[in-house]
């Protein structure tokens, strides 16, 4: 029992960090900002999660204390990635980051124009 | 549903003080008989019984934490394909919700479904311009969300 509970806990924790790994070398290949916030979002956040998993269940089981830090931190992790994720790509668009040359579809690009528009007019 | 659950705690501890019993086990008693008069005298609230709501907040949690897994799934096959084969794009999605609480649950949970990221939200609060991937797959995408995430957040806001 304690060797499956021990197999589980490195396994999470190593999966964790091959998906943070994976998630920088995304940061390194794909082509423009937006699609590299994709891939710090989503893969490095939930690498980050499965670590810290990993650690609570170790905490628990092993040493008898339940860390109610590390939760704390996996729920801020868990709330705040996607709004940074969402602020960044706005920063970059509002200061006129173009897109990737193969991206097909701008509906924002529109939008703004018409925001633009408007102000002026007014 | 506030006003339920400060109705359900303080049937419990008039359940405590009639026990004078100031123990964790016969507040846990209290609280569950308290559920069943709540259930008994529903009829007389405004809203919904507050468990069914309380309910709804955790199948919430739960899509949240099955597309976080689903997304980075996707986004990685992207990154560790040999050759990059992405058609990203931006395309407007009209929403129904109204207040900017449900409207910001709903711009977190896109920015955590496979190949999606919220990028503006309109002033209006209507329109989210959202950043896909894969155009080609974007209806599919506007589809589950109107489907499943938007039909989630309304169950716990006003079920």
């Amino acid at each position: 029992m304690r060797m499956i509970g021990e197999l589980l806990i490195v396994l999470v924790i190593l999966f964790g960090a091959l998906f943070s790994a994976i998630s920088a070398f995304g940061m390194i290949r794909l082509p423009d900002v937006y699609l590299r916030s994709h891939a710090a979002t989503k893969s490095a956040t939930l690498g980050v999660l499965c670590v810290l998993i990993g650690t609570f269940f170790y905490f628990m089981f092993f040493l008898d204390v339940i860390s109610i830090k590390l939760l704390l931190g996996i729920v801020f992790v868990f709330i705040t990635s996607p709004v940074a994720g969402h602020l960044n790509g706005r920063a970059a668009y509002r200061s006129g980051v173009p897109l990737w040359d193969k991206s097909v579809q701008d509906d924002l690009k529109i939008a703004l124009e018409q925001e633009k528009e408007r102000q002026s007019h007014s | 549903m506030a006003f339920q659950i400060l109705t359900n705690l303080m049937i419990s501890f008039l359940w405590m003080f009639l026990h004078n019993d100031w123990s964790v086990s016969r507040f846990i008693i209290g609280f569950l008989m308290g559920i069943v008069i709540l259930l008994v005298l529903r009829r007389f609230f405004r809203g919904p019984f507050y468990p069914q709501r309380v309910w709804a907040i955790l199948a919430l949690l739960v899509l949240f934490n099955r597309e976080l897994v689903l997304s980075s799934i996707a986004v990685i096959r992207h990154i560790l394909r040999p050759k990059l084969k992405i058609t990203p794009g931006i395309f407007a999605y009209t929403t129904e919700l109204k207040s900017d609480w449900e409207v910001t649950i709903l711009s977190c949970l896109i920015c955590l479904t496979p190949g999606t990221l919220t990028l503006e939200v309109s002033k209006d609060g209507q329109t989210l311009y959202i950043h896909a991937m894969d155009m080609e797959d974007a209806n599919i995408i506007s589809e589950q969300i109107r489907g499943t995430f938007e039909k989630a957040i309304m169950e716990v806001t006003r079920s």
